[in-house]
C-alpha cells in the first residue's frame, strides 16, 4: 500500500478582481469543467472531492456543502480543509494523501476565494486570537512589514531590491492569461506607490481576486492511462508553527527552513539552486520574494537581492520563479496556493504556452500564510523511487 | 470496487467533560486537556506523534483560520499539520490517509468546539444560501423540523416513538462521566417540554455544548509497539448528498446508505443489526436516531419507530445505540463525531465503565456533516 | 494549575465578528430575482439530459454536470412537501413565532423551494396541501419579494 501519486490535469477561472456574473458555486464549476476537460475526465471518474477555501471571505459555514452542485460532490465522498492563505497547499498535500492511501484512484482539488464579496482586512483580523492579538492587529500587512523591517534591519535590504522582485512577477504574468493584473510596473512606479505600512507599498502587495483553481490527483494504478505527462508528487512538508503572532521569529521565515529541509532530504535534493528548474512560491508581497528564497536555502542570509538582480529568477534564468506571475498577479487566496500548485504542474507538463519555462523535470510549489506559516511539495517529470 | 485496507489501529482516546459552559477554558485549553489524555492514553508523549490533523470550523470558533487556535495546544510545533473541516469523523478519515500514504505512522486527531461561546441559531443559520433560505432565518433545529416532519410523514413514524429515543438516551448518559445531562425522563416529559419547531421538542433535540476530543491513529507495527489493545479500523466510508433541502427527499438519507455500503463492504459486514455489537450515531435530535438507523440497515425504511419499539436498541438489547448519551446527551458539534469514535472505541477495549456493553466485538461510529444529514461518514471498528 | 483558578473570576470578553458582505447573486440568481421583482413570475432552469427542472434555478446540474441555458417559467402554484410551525425566537429569524416554514414543490419544478407559510391556520396545516405564491406590494429583487406561500 503506499501508491505514488501525479497530477494529470488542473483548470483556473480568469481571475478578476470582480466576478459579479457569478456567485461562488458557479465560479467552482467553471474551474473544475476546465480541469475535466484539461484531463478529458468526467464528473463520474472523481471518487473524492476536496474543497477549501477561508470561510469568512463569503461568509459561507459549511462551504463544502453548500457548494456540491458546482465542486462535483453530488453522492460522493466530499470534505473540506482550510488553513487560511496555505489553504490552496494544504488541499494539494490533502490530493496526494488521500490518493496515496489507496482508496481513491482519482480526487478532485478545489481551492477557491471570492474576495470582491468581503472585507478582506476585517476577515483576516478575525483569525488572530480576539484576547491576546486581533486588538492591537492590523491585518495581514502589519505582520508582514514587521518582518519585512527586520529583513533590512539585519541585512541593509533595499526598498528597491525589492522592488525588482515586483517588476520580475508583474512581467511575466502578462504571458498568463488567467493572471488579473496583466500590465507590466517598473522600479519607479513601485517606489512611488502610496505607502502601506513601512516599509510596504501598494505595488509591493498581492491584490485581491475573484477566482478558482481546480487539480485533479490520480494514482500510479491510472495516471498513465489518463495523461501522457503525468506530473509526481515527489514529497510535502508543511510547519504551521505559531498559533500567536507575538511568538513569532520573524528573523527569517521559520515554517519555510523548517518545511523545505524536511521536503529536501525526503525528495533527495541536495543543492536546491541547482536541482529545482522552477519555483511557485506563494509570495503575498515583496519583500517575502527575497528572504523566502533564503529561508529555502537557495542562498545564504542576506543574499538573496543578489540573485535576484542577477537575473537568476527571471524566466531565462538558471532558477525561474513564478513564471506565472505569482500572487503579486493574482490572490484569490483560498484558491493561491492551489494555483501555485497547478502552475508548476504545467511547467512540468509543457502546458505553460507563453510563460513556459523550457525543459522542466523538478518543480516547487510553496503555500503561505495564516501565523506565518508555510507548506511546500516537489513535483517531477520522472516517477519517484520510492 | 471494494478496497482492501492496510490495518490502522487507534491506539490512544482522550476527552474532556462536556458541559454547558467551561468558564474556565479556552478551545486551547480543551484540545490540550483531550490531547495530554489521548498521549497518555496511548502511553506516548508528542515526540511519538509523527503528523497531526485538527478538526475546527471557523464559524464555531468565531475566527477565520480557526485551527490556529489549537496549533499550540495540538503540538504543531515542527510537525506536519492540517486541519479538515467538518464533523470529527471527517478530520479523523484524513488523519488515517496520512499514515495509508506511507508518510505517517502515527497521526494526533483533535476536534472541538465551544456551543457556549456564540449563538448556535446564528452560527447554524450562516450554512444556509444567503441569497435563498438564510433570509427566511432558517437554523438547524427549523431545518431538522422540516426533515422530521417530512419522514414521520412519510413512514408514520410517531413522535412518542422519536421520544422513546430521548428517554433512552439521557438514560444512557447516567452512566457516562463525560456527558453533560444524564437525566431520567419519560416519554410523557418529551411529550410535554416546550416545543421549538414541530415536532421538534425541547427534549428531543441536543443541548449547547462546550467539548474537545482527540484520537491517535497508528499503523499496525507502531500500534502494537504501544498499546496492548489497539483497536482496528475494519471499514470506513463516507458521502453527501445535495445541498439545497428542496433538492433531496429529506425522508431518505441516500449518501448515509452509500457511505454505510462503502464501510459495511471493505469491514465484510453483510448483515449489520447482527454483526455490529454496539453503535454510536449521530443523534443530533432524536427523529435522527431512527432515520440514521435505516440509513445504516439496521431496520427495513420505515421501520426505524418499530425498532425502536423493539428494545434492541436500549442497553441490554441485541445492538444497544448509543451508550454514551449520544449526541441528544452533550453535542459539542465538530467534536461530536471523533467522541462517537472514542465511544465505539472504548466499547471495543472493554473500557467503558458503567455504560460498557457486554461482549462488544465490533462497534460502527457514525458521524454527520452539513443541514439536514447532507454528508455522513461511518466507521467500523473492530478487536 | 486549577487550585489558583478557584480564588480568580474567570473573566469573559463580549464580543462581535463584524465582517460585512456583499454576494453576488450571478447571472443565474440574478434573472430569477429579477422576475420576482419586476413581473412577479418564478423560473426555474431545466437539465434535459437528466429531465430536471431545478428551483432555485441552478447555472449547471449537479447530476450531468453540464450548464444549464434553458429557463422555464413555473407556475404560482404547487404542492406542500413538509412544513413546520416555529414556537421559539432566535436572532436570525425575520420574523416571530408562531409561524410556519414549509417546502414547496411546484407545478413544473423537480425540487422543492423552502419558504414561508401565510393566510394559514397554523393548527391545520398538513402535507400535500396546495398553495400559491403570494408576492409583496414593493420587490427589491431578493427572495422576500415572495411574502410566503398560502393555502388555495
Amino acid at each position: 500500500m503506499g501508491k505514488r501519486v501525479a497530477i494529470v490535469g488542473s483548470g483556473q477561472t480568469y481571475h478578476k478582481s470582480k466576478r459579479l456574473d457569478a456567485n461562488g458555486v458557479e465560479l467552482i464549476h467553471e474551474a473544475v469543467t476546465r480541469a475535466l476537460e484539461n484531463a478529458e475526465l468526467t464528473r463520474d471518474d472523481i471518487d473524492l472531492v476536496i474543497i477549501g477555501n477561508m470561510d469568512h471571505f463569503e461568509g459561507i459555514n459549511y462551504m463544502d456543502m453548500w457548494s456540491i452542485d458546482g465542486a462535483g460532490g453530488f453522492m460522493k465522498p466530499t470534505i473540506k480543509l482550510t488553513t487560511g492563505g496555505t489553504t490552496g497547499s494544504t488541499l494539494a498535500i490533502a490530493g496526494y494523501h488521500m490518493v496515496a492511501s489507496s482508496l481513491f484512484d482519482k480526487a478532485l482539488v478545489i481551492g477557491w476565494e471570492k474576495n470582491s464579496e468581503s472585507d478582506t482586512t476585517a476577515a483576516i483580523n478575525t483569525a488572530f486570537d480576539p484576547i491576546w492579538d486581533r486588538l492591537t492587529f492590523a491585518g495581514a500587512i502589519g505582520g508582514l512589514a514587521v518582518e519585512a523591517s527586520a529583513y533590512v534591519d539585519d541585512y541593509g535590504i533595499t526598498e528597491r531590491d525589492a522592488a525588482r522582485v515586483v517588476v520580475r512577477d508583474r512581467k511575466n504574468a502578462c504571458r498568463n492569461p488567467y493572471a488579473h493584473l496583466r500590465k507590466e510596473v517598473t522600479i519607479e512606479e513601485v517606489l512611488s506607490s502610496p505607502m502601506l505600512c513601512d516599509p510596504i507599498k501598494l505595488l509591493d502587495m498581492c491584490p485581491r481576486s475573484d477566482g478558482a483553481c481546480a487539480v485533479i490527483f490520480a494514482s500510479e494504478d491510472v495516471a498513465e492511462k489518463i495523461t501522457k505527462t503525468p506530473v509526481w508528487i515527489w514529497g510535502t512538508a508543511n510547519r504551521h508553527i505559531y498559533s500567536y503572532i507575538n511568538d513569532v521569529n520573524f528573523h527569517g521565515l521559520q515554517s519555510l527552513k523548517r518545511a523545505s529541509k524536511e521536503l529536501y532530504q525526503k525528495c533527495g535534493i541536495k543543492e536546491p539552486l541547482k536541482e529545482i528548474d522552477v519555483i511557485e512560491l506563494y509570495q503575498p508581497y515583496s519583500f517575502g520574494g527575497l528572504l523566502w528564497l533564503e529561508s529555502m536555502g537557495l542562498c545564504k542570509d542576506g543574499e538573496a537581492p543578489q540573485l535576484v538582480w542577477d537575473r537568476v529568477t527571471d524566466m531565462d534564468g538558471e532558477l525561474p520563479v513564478n513564471p506565472s506571475g505569482g500572487v503579486i498577479a493574482t490572490n484569490p487566496i483560498g484558491a493561491t496556493g492551489l494555483i501555485r500548485c497547478a502552475e508548476a504542474a504545467m511547467q512540468i507538463m509543457g502546458r505553460a504556452g507563453g510563460h513556459q519555462v523550457p525543459d522542466v523535470k523538478i518543480a516547487v510549489s510553496t503555500g503561505f500564510g495564516g501565523c506565518m506559516w508555510s507548506d511546500i511539495l516537489l513535483y517531477g517529470k520522472e516517477k519517484p523511487r520510492w | 470496487m471494494v478496497r482492501i485496507m492496510e490495518k490502522i489501529a487507534i491506539v490512544g482516546i482522550g476527552m474532556t467533560k462536556q458541559e454547558r459552559r467551561k468558564e474556565a477554558e479556552t478551545f486551547s485549553d480543551m484540545v490540550f486537556e483531550a490531547v495530554t489524555r489521548a498521549l497518555e492514553d496511548a502511553g506516548m508523549t508528542i515526540k511519538d506523534i509523527d503528523n497531526i490533523v485538527t478538526g475546527c470550523n471557523d464559524f464555531w470558533d468565531g475566527r477565520t483560520i480557526s485551527s490556529m487556535a489549537v496549533g499550540d495546544a495540538s503540538g504543531a510545533w515542527d510537525k506536519n499539520i492540517s486541519c479538515v473541516e467538518g464533523d470529527g469523523t471527517f478530520v479523523a478519515f484524513y488523519g488515517m490517509t496520512r499514515i495509508l500514504s506511507k508518510s505517517y505512522r502515527t497521526t494526533l486527531v483533535t476536534a472541538h468546539s465551544k456551543g457556549s461561546e456564540s449563538v448556535s441559531s446564528l452560527i447554524t443559520n450562516a450554512m444556509f444560501d444567503p441569497i435563498y433560505t438564510r433570509p427566511l432565518g432558517l437554523d438547524a433545529i427549523t431545518s431538522s423540523a422540516l426533515q422530521a416532519r417530512r419522514y414521520m410523514g412519510k413512514y408514520g413514524i410517531t413522535e412518542e416513538q422519536c421520544a422513546m429515543v430521548s428517554v433512552k438516551n439521557h438514560g444512557n448518559a447516567k452512566n457516562n462521566p463525560y456527558s453533560q445531562l444524564p437525566m431520567d425522563i419519560s416519554v410523557d416529559d418529551v411529550m410535554h417540554s416546550r416545543m421549538l419547531a414541530d415536532p421538534i421538542k425541547l427534549l428531543d433535540a441536543s443541548p449547547i455544548t462546550d467539548g474537545a476530543c482527540a484520537i491517535i491513529l497508528a499503523k499496525e507495527e507502531t500500534a502494537e509497539c504501544f498499546s496492548n489493545h489497539p483497536i482496528w479500523i475494519k471499514g470506513v466510508g463516507f458521502c453527501a448528498d445535495a445541498y439545497h433541502l428542496g433538492d433531496r427527499d429529506l425522508a431518505e438519507c441516500k449518501s448515509l446508505e452509500r457511505a454505510a455500503q462503502t464501510a459495511y463492504r471493505m469491514a465484510g459486514i453483510e448483515n449489520p443489526l447482527k454483526e455490529i455489537d454496539v453503535a454510536e450515531v449521530y443523534d443530533a435530535f432524536s427523529y435522527q436516531e431512527l432515520m440514521w438507523g435505516e440509513g445504516l440497515s439496521f431496520c427495513e425504511k420505515g421501520g426505524g419507530g418499530r425498532l425502536t419499539e423493539s428494545g434492541k436498541t436500549k442497553m441490554g438489547g441485541s445492538m444497544p445505540i448509543n451508550p454514551s448519551g449520544g449526541c441528544l446527551s452533550a453535542h459539542a458539534v465538530i467534536a461530536a463525531g471523533l467522541i462517537r469514535m472514542a465511544e465505539a472505541a472504548l466499547q471495543v477495549r472493554g473500557e467503558a465503565g458503567n455504560r460498557q456493553v457486554e461482549g462488544v466485538k465490533t462497534a460502527l461510529a457514525h458521524g454527520v456533516n452539513g443541514p439536514c444529514g447532507q454528508s455522513h461518514c461511518v466507521w467500523i471498528l473492530e478487536k | 494549575m486549577n487550585r489558583w483558578l478557584e480564588s480568580v473570576e474567570p473573566l469573559v470578553y463580549e464580543s462581535r465578528i463584524k465582517v460585512p458582505y456583499t454576494w453576488s447573486v450571478g447571472e443565474t440568481g440574478s434573472r430569477f430575482l429579477i422576475e420576482l421583482r419586476d413581473r412577479k413570475k418564478i423560473f426555474g432552469t431545466r437539465c434535459s439530459k437528466c429531465d430536471m427542472v431545478y428551483l432555485p434555478p441552478r447555472k449547471n446540474c449537479s447530476r450531468c454536470f453540464s450548464n444549464l441555458g434553458e429557463w422555464v417559467e413555473l407556475g404560482l402554484r404547487g404542492t406542500l412537501i413538509t412544513f413546520t410551525v416555529v414556537h421559539y425566537e432566535s436572532p436570525a429569524m425575520p420574523i416571530k413565532p408562531p409561524f410556519a416554514y414549509g417546502i414547496i414543490l411546484l407545478d413544473g419544478a423537480s425540487t422543492g423551494l423552502v419558504h414561508f407559510l401565510g393566510e394559514v391556520n397554523i393548527e391545520k396545516i398538513k402535507p400535500a396541501m396546495r398553495v400559491e405564491a403570494i408576492f409583496k406590494d414593493e420587490r427589491i429583487g431578493d427572495i422576500l419579494d415572495i411574502r410566503y406561500f398560502r393555502p388555495l
